[in-house]
């Protein structure tokens, strides 16, 4: 099953990945291939077996006490910030 | 004293035999003279690590010194450590200076161990070869022109160089134990939830996991006891009190049951690291363990469940990588589309673009179920087989990597090709089981890995088989020729 540009296009704007005509020629080959392996799994005789999404049984997420236990650092953490004013980073207009 | 182990190190600095600061020298020119050949690492941090170290000879002179004072260790840079640059690999983070320190670092430095840098990796951890790093691809210290495994290369090639006697590393799908197989070292992917992943940038969360890289399983030993234990900033992280893995060592193997998977020893497997195995089986064997068949049914769909699992969380992982907060922003975005677009379609190289883009449409409206949630049920069956196998048995044995060191190059232009690599270590990722491989030796002169799988929380066994093969044996202790 090979998939198609059109497809691979939709992909890369979900991911949000600006791609050159290149790479989303590159990337539909090598998807379909990656795809042609799972195909393999395909054949498992998975009925009624729940799906496994933490790897040790029994385990339940954590919760913790809804109490303040850090202080605020944001001048030091927005350091790595490509672009910050006043506390604030900043990003090209989104409202018009 | 770059030959020598963990182990012998703490022995010499308390003896006074060198100080902190004399080992660190030694080593870090060692470092600096290796980089041009192996590029093991991407960034040797010089002044912390003599800082460290001058530290750790007050220390040790004032007899107040925790287990790991003075002896040296690298860091694969994928864990976060605080004012030191940590890149991931990636173009995506190249200034990224980290604001805190992953849990494991925080617990090395608090046992006094001295950082003397980052070691290079695959980008994001996405590779089997050490070849997808924004930094340069690392080579294998046996011979040059040929990869050293991955995505923990540099931490492999480091140790195996004698250029470190320790280094930190991460496991997804096989990333501690294929490197230690191909550069003939001792590496231990621990059980999911025994080590915080808390500062350790994720790639695939229900299937990462820290680990070590070291020379011998008794070093691997110490330095789990040190990293090992419930975080609570790590949410999967597991309550169960740690025990002193190097106590349990030396405990006789007569009795030990050992499954060896028929799944493994089938016909992609190379015959001549197939005669290694058997030899090693039979050192097991001399030492009263008695070896059994087992077959795991579902095993054989490990690397396409893996390849549909680890691409999907890593689309969601890596999200956070949009320009806005850290890491790279392209030049002159039009709009916040083309902020978050051009920053990761710059930022991220194309194996982690390929792997995102998997990720993305396995868990995309349609094919969800189809892919994603199908890949969780074969998970659960993979998971099921290996629980049935090991109330038969206490370890699983058998080849860490179907082949030695391939060349530069030779796997870049299919990335299924590169991905059959894993063959063999995934199963552990993908059921949370803990697994080490050891030097067994070697085939045209490039070392080969023998892989011991246990269940949840077998460390203490796993490390015991290893120590007690590497009593018997030698392979561990021979180094690349140019390094020794």
């Amino acid at each position: 099953m090979s998939l198609s540009r059109k497809e691979i296009d939709n992909i890369a704007h979900l991911a949000r990945l600006s791609l050159s005509d290149a790479e989303l020629s590159a990337y539909a080959e090598s998807l379909t291939r990656i795809v042609a392996l799972v195909a393999t799994l395909d054949g498992a005789a998975v009925r009624d077996v729940t799906p496994m999404s933490h790897p040790l049984p029994g385990q339940t997420q954590r919760l913790r006490v809804d109490e303040v236990t850090e202080s605020d650092q944001h001048e030091f953490y927005q350091r790595n910030a490509p672009q910050v004013l006043a506390g604030l980073y900043l990003v090209p207009k989104v409202i018009e | 004293m770059h030959s020598e182990t963990v182990t012998q190190l703490i022995r010499g600095l308390r003896a006074r035999k060198y100080s902190a600061v004399e080992l660190t020298r030694a080593l870090l020119s060692r470092i600096e003279a290796a980089q041009p050949a192996l590029n093991a690492f991407i960034s040797i941090e010089s002044e912390c690590a003599l800082a460290a170290a001058a530290e750790a000879d007050r220390a040790l002179a004032a007899g107040d010194a925790p287990a790991l004072t003075g002896v040296p260790i690298a860091h694969k840079d994928i864990f976060c450590a605080l004012g030191s640059r940590t890149t991931c690999g990636s173009k995506m983070l190249g200034n990224f200076i980290a604001p805190y320190d992953a849990t494991v670092v925080a617990r090395l430095r608090a046992a006094g161990a001295v950082v003397l840098g980052k070691t290079n990796m695959d980008e994001f951890a996405m590779g089997s070869s050490n070849e997808t790093s924004h930094f340069g691809p690392v080579r294998n210290p046996w011979e040059l022109g040929r990869v050293p495994g991955g995505s923990s290369g540099g931490s492999a090639a480091a140790v195996a160089a004698r250029l470190v006697p320790a280094a930190t590393a991460t496991d997804t799908g096989g990333s501690i134990r294929q490197p230690a197989a191909l550069c003939g070292v001792t590496g231990l992917k621990p059980t999911y939830g025994r080590v915080s992943r808390y500062g350790m940038i994720a790639f695939a969360s229900s299937l990462d996991q820290g680990g070590t890289l070291t020379r011998t399983a008794e070093d691997a030993a110490l330095l789990l006891g040190t990293i090992a234990g419930f975080d609570p900033r790590d949410s999967t992280s597991v309550e169960r009190p740690v025990p002193d893995y190097t106590q349990s060592l030396n405990l006789p193997l007569r009795g030990l049951r050992i499954g060896l998977l028929k799944e493994f020893f089938d016909q992609g497997l190379d015959p001549a690291i197939e005669v290694l195995l058997r030899s090693a089986l039979d050192v097991l064997r001399s030492q009263g363990a008695v070896l059994q068949e087992v077959s795991l049914p579902n095993l054989p769909l490990s690397v396409p469940t893996y390849y549909v699992v680890a691409p999907a969380e890593c689309s969601s992982n890596l999200a956070r990588f949009d320009g806005v907060r850290f890491g790279y922003r392209c030049e002159n975005p039009r709009d916040l589309k083309d902020l978050y677009e051009r920053s990761r379609g710059e930022g991220f190289g194309p194996e982690v673009k390929r792997r995102i883009m998997t990720g993305t449409y396995v868990l995309s409206a349609g094919y969800y179920d189809a892919y994603y949630l199908k890949a969780q049920r074969v998970r659960a069956l993979i998971a099921a087989d290996f629980a049935r196998a090991f109330a038969g048995v206490d370890v699983l044995i058998g080849p860490t990597t179907p082949t030695t060191a391939f060349e530069l190059g030779a796997k870049t232009s299919d990335p299924v090709t590169m991905y059959l690599n894993d063959i063999y270590t995934i199963g552990a990722n993908l059921a949370g089981l803990p697994a080490i491989s050891v030097p067994c030796g070697f085939v045209a002169g490039l070392p080969v890995g023998m892989q011991i799988v246990g269940p949840h929380f077998g460390e203490e066994r796993l490390l015991n088989v290893a120590h007690r093969y590497q009593m018997a044996t030698d392979w561990h202790q021979r180094a690349p020729g140019a390094y020794g």
